[in-house]
């Protein structure tokens, strides 16, 4: 078995104990944090699935994360019932990353370039909706509401039952199925040809077009994608705080999940999504007080980890794993030493 | 009439301030290809240490035009010895420890100076423009910003150091060949870039109210004019100054401030889009 | 026997200099040609304009191959014709083992069932067999120029580019190189782009000579070499 299988493989055990973890958190604690950090979670999978896997760095992620937000937002108003807009706040960020995506990659831009067109787009967002003030900025029935944004529209509900809607911890079970079926999308996509071609992308991108694959279509793809599921986890974070702001589309949200996916460990799933989850942790407790500032705290580690463990916390910590395991088994080095160099295996950790 | 003058001085003034606020960046990429995201807070930076010493007694031009880029600079030179030095050749990685570094920056000052503006008088009044009221002190902007120009290319022309430079835009093996030791060119000129955002800080201090996030506000605009103004420094930086300063003042005009902001960046999408090595990798290939 | 490559006043300027001047070029099928000259002749810049690593258009003349106009066209549609490309500088996948690197080459026209069974019929014929675990990086200069090889042969291509294919081989590897190039010929017109006249004589082939932009001269290959515009031209060159 290739490395590369091990990419699409997934360690079904470590899923299950994932999955009973969520569905008995609410058991023992209180739903409304834990919601949250499974939005973000899946916030930075979507951007890790990208950049770990397909090498695209989005440096304006938050882009797809707030349109998805306020196109539930606007569509919900709009339409009464959550179905469709749920729909849409996948469907308004993909098709947004593909336009601005094939701009990019058949313009052959890429790497720092890519990094200042994805920035830019974030802040035009965050430009445009913070002026959105007053009567005159309405879609439909929705004042778009400038700096303080849309508030107070109804949460998802029950398909086809738009009374009942969901609110505490059935919204907790809704993203915790949101994070699941996703990640499950991830190893599916990474099992297939498709995300194959995207890590040979990821290697070496000439040679992959060299051998015939059309490389600016693939990396098109990935974008939306990765923009569907950004928009998904903005979609559930404007059900969370039941309110959508310019916020989402700030310098700040970009950066911050940028730091999840680059300390949980670039090249795994599992890397962004603890990444997320350890760091929106700290950053809820940090908000509570005022000794110590949140962005020294994250700025601090941010430039700790890009020194120190340019890899991430996760890849690092399964290499230091592999190596003790090597010790006991040498002759299985070779393949160890593919799987890790590749990043795309979980190890023995999933 | 007078209204066209009124727009024509915004216009100069948005080039000179764009220029200015992107000066310490567009040298450090330009000769290091190091982007420094954390330039707006060398700014920011530039303007607290100018406050601080204006509150402390001194005379505030000396404060903006010495202490501040001082002060700065030290920072700077702290900063590469300590992070940026690590990190050469990676673009990427570069990026994101200094844009922790930003985020740390803003920390401290949080943690020393509070998180409510701080700010200080202009040193110059206004003064009639016909029917309009404008601010002198954009006037000095402008007039520091061309005196910075003028300087920065006459070190680069005439001066031994500004040969070095040159040669470092080429690539580190120039510098070397010329019998200097690259990595030192390299602190050096972090440190440089780091006073002169530390200058531009100093001189927008009396602007507007000084935040600890006011960093925000400039490592946009800088970050945009210098990756689309390419490699070369002073060109470069002043091309795109000019067109993203005409435009935005322009449209700001026309429509709404907002919209201007936004044509900007827009506009800087279509550029990086039809250029990707910036302005002058397409034109002006040859200078400096 | 029909072309299977032609340009008509295929020309390629940059800024000032005129690196490739209206040169009209044929292949028939099956043929197995080598363009050599010294540096700066302009043959790797021929090469490019080949496989579409610039972006020409009709003011750059035409390329056609097996008659369809390629003329600005993108590499990966050029290859998805049939065609197999090695370019000067090895480009290689080389974080990833030399069995995925062939297996992703493979895939695209065997599909997925079909692709290891192409796999393990390359590595057989190159002698990668041993090493197809290996991370390519780790590989010598040599090998990983015989896996890029691999690469493009494992797509079956009736028409193959090669460009400096011998670069960092031992004398055992070239030897071999030489005879996978004679066998891919049996099936596949090629083109070998080299400056080594020595590996040119070993291949045997028509020989194409650029110099300053131009063909100077064509034919077979004793002939080209012994030729002494041709040694003028080289040594001319290298005295410079």
């Amino acid at each position: 078995m290739t490395a590369w299988q091990s990419g699409g493989r997934i360690r079904w055990g470590w899923f299950l104990l994932a999955t009973a973890i969520l569905l008995l958190l609410p058991l023992v604690a209180d739903t409304h944090t834990p919601t949250v950090l499974l939005i973000w979670a899946l916030f930075a999978l979507s951007l890790g699935m990208m950049w770990g896997y397909a090498g695209l760095l989005s440096f304006g992620h938050s882009a797809y994360f707030g349109l998805g937000a306020y196109t539930y937002a606007v569509a919900v108003i709009n339409m009464g019932e959550s179905t469709a807009p749920l729909l849409l706040a996948m469907m308004v960020p993909a098709i947004a990353a593909a336009v601005i995506g094939a701009m990019m990659f058949y313009g052959r831009i890429s790497d720092v370039y890519m990094g200042v067109i994805t920035l830019v787009v974030t802040l035009i967002l965050f430009n445009f909706m913070s002026a959105t003030a007053g009567d005159a900025y309405v879609i439909g029935n929705a004042r778009l509401g400038g700096f303080n944004g849309i508030p107070g529209f109804q949460t998802l509900n029950v398909p086809g039952y738009p009374e009942i809607s969901l609110f505490g911890l059935p919204t907790y079970y809704v993203c915790a199925v949101a994070l699941l079926l996703c990640y499950l999308v991830c190893r599916w996509i990474l099992a297939r040809s498709f995300g194959r071609v995207l890590v040979g992308i990821r290697e070496n991108e000439a040679r992959c077009e060299l051998m015939g694959y059309n490389v600016s279509a693939y990396k098109t793809a990935i974008f939306a994608v990765s923009a569907a599921m950004a928009g998904l986890a903005g979609c559930l974070f404007a059900n969370w705080a039941e309110i959508v702001t310019p916020r989402m589309f700030s310098l700040g949200q970009a950066a911050e999940v940028l730091i999840w996916v680059i300390v949980g460990g670039l090249g795994t799933l599992i890397g962004p999504i603890l990444g997320a989850i350890a760091l929106g942790f700290v950053k809820l407790l940090l908000g509570e007080q005022t000794v110590i500032d949140n962005s020294l705290v994250l700025g601090a580690l941010l430039i700790i980890v890009v020194l120190g463990i340019p890899r991430g916390v996760v890849p690092t910590l399964q290499r230091a794993w592999a190596s003790i395991g090597r010790q006991s088994h040498q002759r299985h080095s070779k393949a160890g030493t593919a799987r890790r160099r590749l990043g795309a295996s979980p190890g023995e950790h999933e | 009439m007078d209204y066209a003058g009124v727009v024509g001085l915004e216009i100069l003034y948005m080039i000179a301030f764009l220029a200015l606020t992107s000066a310490g960046l567009a040298i450090v990429f330009g000769m290091m290809r190091v982007i420094n995201l954390a330039h707006g807070e060398f700014v920011m930076l530039g303007g607290y240490t100018t406050i601080a010493c204006h509150n402390a007694g001194v005379n505030v031009y000396f404060a903006m035009l010495v202490v501040a880029p001082v002060v700065v600079g030290i920072v700077g030179l702290v900063v590469e010895r300590t992070i940026i030095r690590f990190l050469y050749g990676r673009m990427i990685d570069t990026m994101l420890a200094t844009w922790g570094l930003s985020l740390l920056l803003i920390g401290l000052v949080t943690l020393i100076f509070g998180s409510t503006a701080v700010s200080i008088p202009a040193p110059i009044s206004g003064y009639r423009f016909g029917e309009y009221q404008m601010g002198g002190y954009n006037l000095f902007i402008i007039l520091v910003t061309a005196a910075l120009v003028v300087a920065t290319w006459a070190v680069l022309k005439f001066t031994r150091a500004g040969l070095i430079a040159r040669g470092a835009m080429q690539g580190a093996e120039v510098v070397s060949s010329l019998g200097y030791d690259p990595r030192k060119v390299y602190m050096v000129t972090f440190t440089a870039g780091a006073a002169l955002s530390g200058l531009a800080g100093g001189v927008l201090a009396p602007l507007t109210g000084l935040l600890p996030s006011s960093g925000g506000a400039y490592i946009a605009k800088a970050f945009i004019t210098v990756i689309t103004g390419g490699a070369a420094v002073i060109s470069g930086t002043l091309s795109s100054a000019v067109i993203f300063g005409t435009v935005n003042q322009l449209v700001s005009f026309a429509v709404h401030p907002v919209i201007g902001e936004i044509a900007m960046l827009a506009l800087a999408i279509v550029l990086l889009r039809l250029m990707p090595k910036g302005i002058t990798g397409r034109f002006f290939r040859d200078s400096t | 026997m029909s072309d299977v490559v032609t340009t008509h006043e295929l020309t390629m300027r940059f800024g000032g200099v005129i690196a490739v001047d209206a040169v009209n070029f044929s292949l028939r099928e099956r043929e197995l040609r080598c363009l050599i000259g010294p540096n700066g002749a302009g043959k790797s810049t021929f090469f490019k304009c080949l496989t579409g690593q610039y972006p020409l258009d009709h003011e750059n003349g035409r390329v056609l191959i097996r008659g369809t106009d390629v003329t600005g066209w993108n590499t990966h549609r050029i290859v998805q014709l049939g065609i197999g490309i090695k370019m000067q500088v090895p480009s290689v996948m080389d974080g990833l083992s030399v069995r995925e690197n062939l297996w992703l080459s493979a895939r695209r026209i065997h599909g997925w069932p079909g692709a290891d069974g192409a796999v393990e019929e390359v590595a057989a014929e190159l002698r990668l067999g041993d090493i197809l675990g290996r991370l390519v990086g780790e590989l010598s200069h040599g090998r990983r120029q015989m896996v890029e090889i691999g690469i493009v042969l494992v797509q079956n291509p009736w028409l193959v580019l090669l460009d400096e294919p011998a670069a960092g081989m031992t004398g055992n590897e070239v030897e071999r190189l030489i005879g996978v190039i004679h066998r891919i010929n049996q099936t596949a017109s090629v083109i070998v782009v080299d400056h080594d006249m020595e590996f040119v004589r070993m291949l045997e082939s028509q020989v194409t000579v650029f110099h300053q932009g131009s063909i100077l001269v064509e034919g077979p290959a004793h002939q080209v070499l012994n030729d002494a515009t041709v040694r003028e031209v080289y040594v001319g060159n290298r005295a410079r």
